[in-house]
């Protein structure tokens, strides 16, 4: 919200300076975001007369002006086409300095000379406009500094208020703030009178939804000439304030509602059928807004309505057809309180926020009302005369929100927040704030919270309130005291930070993606499970929630590919989205040399490599049995893809990236992936030491020929199983195709290994074994000793 | 003895003419060996008379002595020529670089948060995750924040089809905390959240470390002294200055945001907001079935991004998700 310095200085005027008042204003919760000036820095600029305005004799589109500054009369040459005699103008006289460091000096324009520049709003930063000369008000005097003539020293403040803090959205909410928290009297703004009425007028309103709206102030004021201009102290605090001046009736309800914090609405008497009913809109009825867009309405809407049609969408925008217009002769004023619970939503589900849903929505000071209605009256008939029928009160007081009655016990203040304040520095703070002690005991105090605060609900509101003038900086600093009692160390639980190490210390660069992916990515990554799409994504590119962490890694192997990065190694860890499941996943992915290019040999990663490295997590399973089998999944090569499995459950995924998935993505391959689901390392069994065998191993190494096609690890699992209980393990060394090796047929070499823990084992136990091992692995794969 | 000078002389000739450890050794059986040359003295001394032996005796000996010394030393002497021509052999180019596996780093986000909880975690904090995809109870409803709060509209929420929400915040792992466990607690969940707003300065996907102690006696001061004290240690500094700026959030009261006098490159310095934190609304505890006539708390949020950025002088909150690897390998 912008607050003019001046403005709220009218209604409280600590001896502070702009900038104290600012950091107090932040301090107190009230976070300032900036200060702007109402104009820039300048000098010498005076209020000044054009007595004539003369065509140049060289120079079509200027003017020759006689100017008169307050002493003398100058003689300017003016490009504006707006210089016309008669107008009262800005003068930068010869001297003259602005912002920007531009000097004023005597001039010749096309062999005229010139003592000065009429300046627009936009040369002197006062606005934007710069459509001609700034035509300044007929009753400034001339010669007076325009600083002073237009109060151009004064600050506009902007205030980011919180969403509890709907008091403070008028000057008067940001005035009591300021006098609490500098010790002066409650501010009381501008004398308001009641204005009598002098015609009977009234227009009947009807309160169909007393929930939503149980008090309705309303006013009918006629003969009011709405072609009068608004005076120029109005126009310049609203435009200040960032409004633009409309027509007086819309000028004097802004203005009211920036004084006071009450939205109000004018509307076209003439325009309005029967009376007034406040009530929710059946679903399907249709308004013309203000701003012309048309909207069909949803039976959660308040309205306000005549016996026609609707009006106006209630505490939110007003129609278009019974605004106050050029035209208006007789005005039907409206200042109501509306629930917020009532507006709530309303506006935004709409696509609307506006000055009036901002301040319902966060809660009008329901007392207000009348007060508002009395000032606008009065201001109106000031501006446009009229005559004011009497204030006409509809309200159901049921329905009216009761002021809060809070219990504050003494001892919460120094348990929450470690504060001893005196009794009397309670009372006064609060009661500062606008709170009524309505009883107080050793214990404790009852307060009624202000009309205007629908943020004092309970103790610690009052609590937070104390704080907050007290200071949060001048609260004590302490460390909280809590009981040393720790939880058992849960020891099966695998730290994700040794699965990241461990990536990390095989070289794969730790990235964080974006949980929300393209669609088309998404697609081409993993087609077969559904995706969660975003309701209201940012862009497309950020469009549904990633299945797969390779979603994330692939866009990041395209950006680095395409800035020159050949040899890419990156992993992430985090959520993939599937369906209901948030599984938590690990994550990699690898392409270029093997090693970092070096003297050494520059093979590219492959498969194997890759399968190290998962291994190489895997290994943190302790106690899961481990597998890999020939797996198939739509972004991999159907020939290079291996899924994990942890105790035969499926727990991720190992392999090439397709050459189409390369193609549709526009990456150089071949790219290696993983994925592995966090959950496969829960459970993990703790280490339990066993005694080492004091007896000798023995050895065996083996060479046997098999199909080309037949898996090697479920042979050499098959083949320990069949050495029997002794066998402790058995190692590949070699797999052979080519010559020596019958076609379509290769050669394994494994060594197999015995060890028992009573005894040293004999020759004929070991003969038997590697019998039972070749006969095993003849009758089950077909496989036969190498001869 | 001439005889025995001669042979002697011999002898060590032979020993320094011989070419490597094989000649020696022939030198060494023919003339020490037992049938050796300066062995078969020995046997001359029976021709003597026992007052002549003695002195005949250690002649031979001490003509032997001599040789046997000559020899090892040769021997030694070889032994380490031959083991020097194999080192110069073997002598590679210590400056060419190594062969292995690049190095790689954690992600400075990761890092930051790994800092803040390994703080927490050493005055008793553990550490919580929730998930990304909330429903409305655990991201707003428990957090006091009903439909219509114009807080809400704080949060710029991305919806998904089903009414729930990417989460916008960690406060809801304080709330899952709180319902699977009994008071007292000290947790930190730090994760991903997830704001409608994508500009120089915002990103739609950033990181909080949501901090909840709940205990029978903690009061705003302690939650004053938690903050400055691990900002203290995040930036290795006692000379921050912290302030604490009254705010609103509908899950604590009283509210603050905090913030750190800081100076860049020198420049004047200026308080930047680091997050936000408050002592726990009655109405939260309650919804996560925690007896708040019995316990208070205080939560609060860091902004790891804007710490990261702090810390390691990153200038763009969008270089942090934009992974190239030229970026993040300065922090390995």
């Amino acid at each position: 919200m912008n607050v003019v310095e001046s403005w709220l200085r009218s209604w409280v005027n600590p001896d502070i300076s702009t900038d104290e008042m600012v950091a107090q204003l932040t301090m107190a919760g009230l976070e300032v975001d900036g200060v702007e000036s109402a104009a820039d820095d300048f000098s010498k600029v005076v209020v000044a007369e054009i007595l004539s305005a003369e065509k140049h004799p060289e120079a079509d589109k200027l003017q020759v002006c006689s100017v008169n500054d307050g002493t003398d009369t100058v003689q300017i040459v003016c490009g504006a086409p707006n210089a016309r005699a008669g107008i009262k103008v800005a003068l930068a006289q010869v001297g003259a300095k602005f912002a920007d460091g531009f000097k004023i000096k005597k001039a010749k324009l096309r062999g005229v000379e010139s003592f000065g520049m009429l300046c627009s709003a936009k040369e002197l930063g006062i606005s934007d406009d710069h459509e001609g000369i700034m035509e300044l008000p007929a009753d400034l005097a001339l010669g007076t500094d325009l600083r002073d003539a237009l109060n151009l020293d004064d600050k506009i403040i902007d205030i980011d208020l919180t969403p509890n803090r709907g008091d403070c959205l008028s000057i008067r909410g940001i005035a009591r703030e300021v006098a609490v928290f500098n010790a002066l009297p409650a501010p009381t703004g501008p004398e308001i009178e009641a204005v009598e009425a002098s015609i009977e007028d009234t227009f009947n309103v009807e309160l169909s939804a007393p929930d939503a709206c149980p008090r309705y102030v309303g006013r009918v004021i006629k003969n009011v000439d709405v072609t009068k201009p608004s005076p120029a102290w109005m126009v310049e605090r609203l435009e200040r304030s960032g409004l633009r001046s409309i027509d007086p009736v819309v000028d004097i309800t802004n203005y009211i509602m920036l004084e006071l914090g009450q939205p109000m609405h004018g509307f076209d008497l003439d325009t309005l059928k029967g009376g007034i009913n406040v009530r929710m809109a059946k679903a399907g009825e249709q308004l013309t807004l203000l701003d012309g867009q048309e909207v069909i309405l949803k039976d959660n809407v308040l309205l306000i309505a005549d016996e026609a049609r609707p009006l106006a969408m209630a505490g939110i925008m007003g129609g278009e057809d019974t605004g106050v217009s050029a035209t208006t002769k007789n005005v039907f004023f409206e200042s109501a309180w509306f629930n917020p619970i009532a507006i709530a939503g309303r506006a935004r589900s709409f696509g609307l926020h506006t000055d009036s849903s901002h301040r319902f929505e966060r809660g009008v000071d329901p007392a207000l009302a009348e007060l508002a209605i009395e000032r606008a009256t009065a201001l109106l008939l000031d501006i446009c005369g009229g005559e004011a029928g009497p204030v006409e009160i509809t309200e159901v007081e049921d329905n009216l929100p009761k002021q809060a009655t809070i219990t504050l016990r003494k001892h919460r203040i120094k348990d929450l927040l470690n504060l001893e304040l005196a009794d009397d520095e309670v009372e006064r703070m609060l009661t500062g704030l606008g709170l009524e002690m309505t009883a107080r005991s050793s214990e404790g105090w009852i307060f009624k919270a202000p009309s205007w605060r629908f943020d004092m609900e309970i103790e610690e509101d009052l609590l937070e309130e104390l704080a907050r003038l007290y200071g949060y900086n001048n609260v004590p600093i302490t460390a909280p005291v809590a009981s040393l009692a720790p939880k058992a160390q849960d020891e099966s639980k695998v730290a994700l930070s040794a699965l990241q190490n461990q990536l990390l210390n095989l070289g794969y660069q730790e990235v964080i993606t974006y949980s929300f992916v393209p669609e088309k990515v998404q697609a081409v990554m993993d087609p077969d499970v559904e995706v969660t799409k975003l309701a209201n994504p940012i862009t497309n590119e950020l469009a549904v929630m990633r299945t797969t962490l390779w979603s994330g890694l692939v866009q990041t192997l395209e950006y680095n590919q395409k800035r020159q990065q050949g040899r890419v190694r990156i992993m992430e860890t985090g959520l993939a989205f599937r369906g209901d499941e948030q599984p938590r996943c690990i994550a990699g992915l690898a392409y270029g040399t093997r090693l970092p290019k070096g003297w050494f040999g520059n093979d590219d990663v492959d498969f194997y490599d890759v399968k190290a490295d998962v291994e190489a997590l895997l290994a943190h399973s302790r106690g899961h049995e481990v597998s890999f089998v020939a797996g198939s999944h739509k972004a991999l090569h159907p020939g290079q893809t291996a899924q994990v499995l942890v105790d035969g459950k499926p727990a991720g995924y190992l392999g090439a990236l397709h050459p189409s998935v390369l193609q549709a993505l526009d990456l150089k391959g071949p790219v290696f992936v993983f994925e592995l689901r966090l959950d496969a390392f829960d459970h993990a069994q703790l280490a339990q030491a066993k005694p080492l065998s004091k007896y000798p191993e023995t050895s065996r190494d083996l060479a046997i020929i098999a199909d080309q096609h037949t898996p090697v690890a479920p042979m050499l699992a098959s083949a320990q199983q069949a050495a029997g209980e002794f066998a402790t393990k058995v190692t590949l060394f070699d797999v052979y195709q080519g010559k020596g090796v019958q076609e379509g047929k290769k050669s394994i070499a494994f060594g197999l290994t015995w060890q028992s823990d009573e005894r040293t084992l004999n020759d004929d136990e070991i003969n038997a074994a590697v019998e039972s091992v070749l006969s095993t692995l003849k009758a089950d794969y077909q496989a036969v000793l190498r001869g | 003895m001439s005889d025995l000078q001669q042979v002697t002389q011999e002898a060590l000739a032979a020993v320094a003419a011989a070419e490597d450890e094989k000649a020696l050794e022939q030198v060494r059986v023919d003339y020490l060996g037992k049938k050796g040359a300066l062995t078969a003295f020995m046997k001359t001394l029976g021709k003597l008379s026992a007052e002549e032996r003695p002195a005949a005796g250690q002649q031979i000996n001490d003509a032997k002595q001599k040789v046997l010394v000559e020899l090892t030393a040769r021997k030694e002497q070889m032994a380490s020529d031959a083991l020097n021509a194999k080192l110069a052999a073997e002598t590679i180019d210590v400056t060419l670089p190594g062969r292995g596996q690049s190095v790689a780093g954690r992600h400075p986000v990761n890092q930051t948060i790994d800092r803040i909880s390994e703080f927490f975690t050493r005055i008793g904090f553990e550490v919580a995750q929730g998930p990304e995809i909330e429903d409305d109870f655990h991201n707003f409803e428990a957090l006091n924040i009903p439909s219509h709060h114009p807080a809400r509209a704080m949060h710029d929420t991305f919806y998904l089809l089903d009414e729930r929400v990417l989460r916008t915040h960690t406060s809801p792992v304080q709330i899952r905390a709180m319902e699977n466990g009994q008071a007292p607690f000290r947790v930190i969940a730090p994760g991903r959240v997830y704001r409608c707003d994508y500009d120089q300065t915002h990103s739609p996907m950033f990181h909080q470390v949501e901090g909840l102690l709940v205990d029978e006696k903690v009061s705003l001061s302690d939650l004053k002294g938690t903050i400055i004290a691990f900002l203290k240690a995040f930036f290795e500094t006692d000379e921050l200055e912290v302030r604490f700026r009254p705010s609103y959030f509908p899950f604590t009261e009283p509210s603050a945001e905090f913030d750190v006098r800081w100076t860049k490159n020198g420049k004047e310095s200026k308080w930047l907001e680091l997050g936000g934190c408050g002592m726990v609304h009655p109405k939260v505890l309650e919804a996560a079935g925690v007896d708040s006539s019995k316990y208070d708390g205080f939560a609060f949020g860091l902004g790891v991004e804007r710490l990261a950025m702090i810390r390691y002088g990153v200038d763009d909150l969008r270089a942090f998700f934009e992974n190239d690897l030229r970026f993040l390998k300065q922090f390995a």
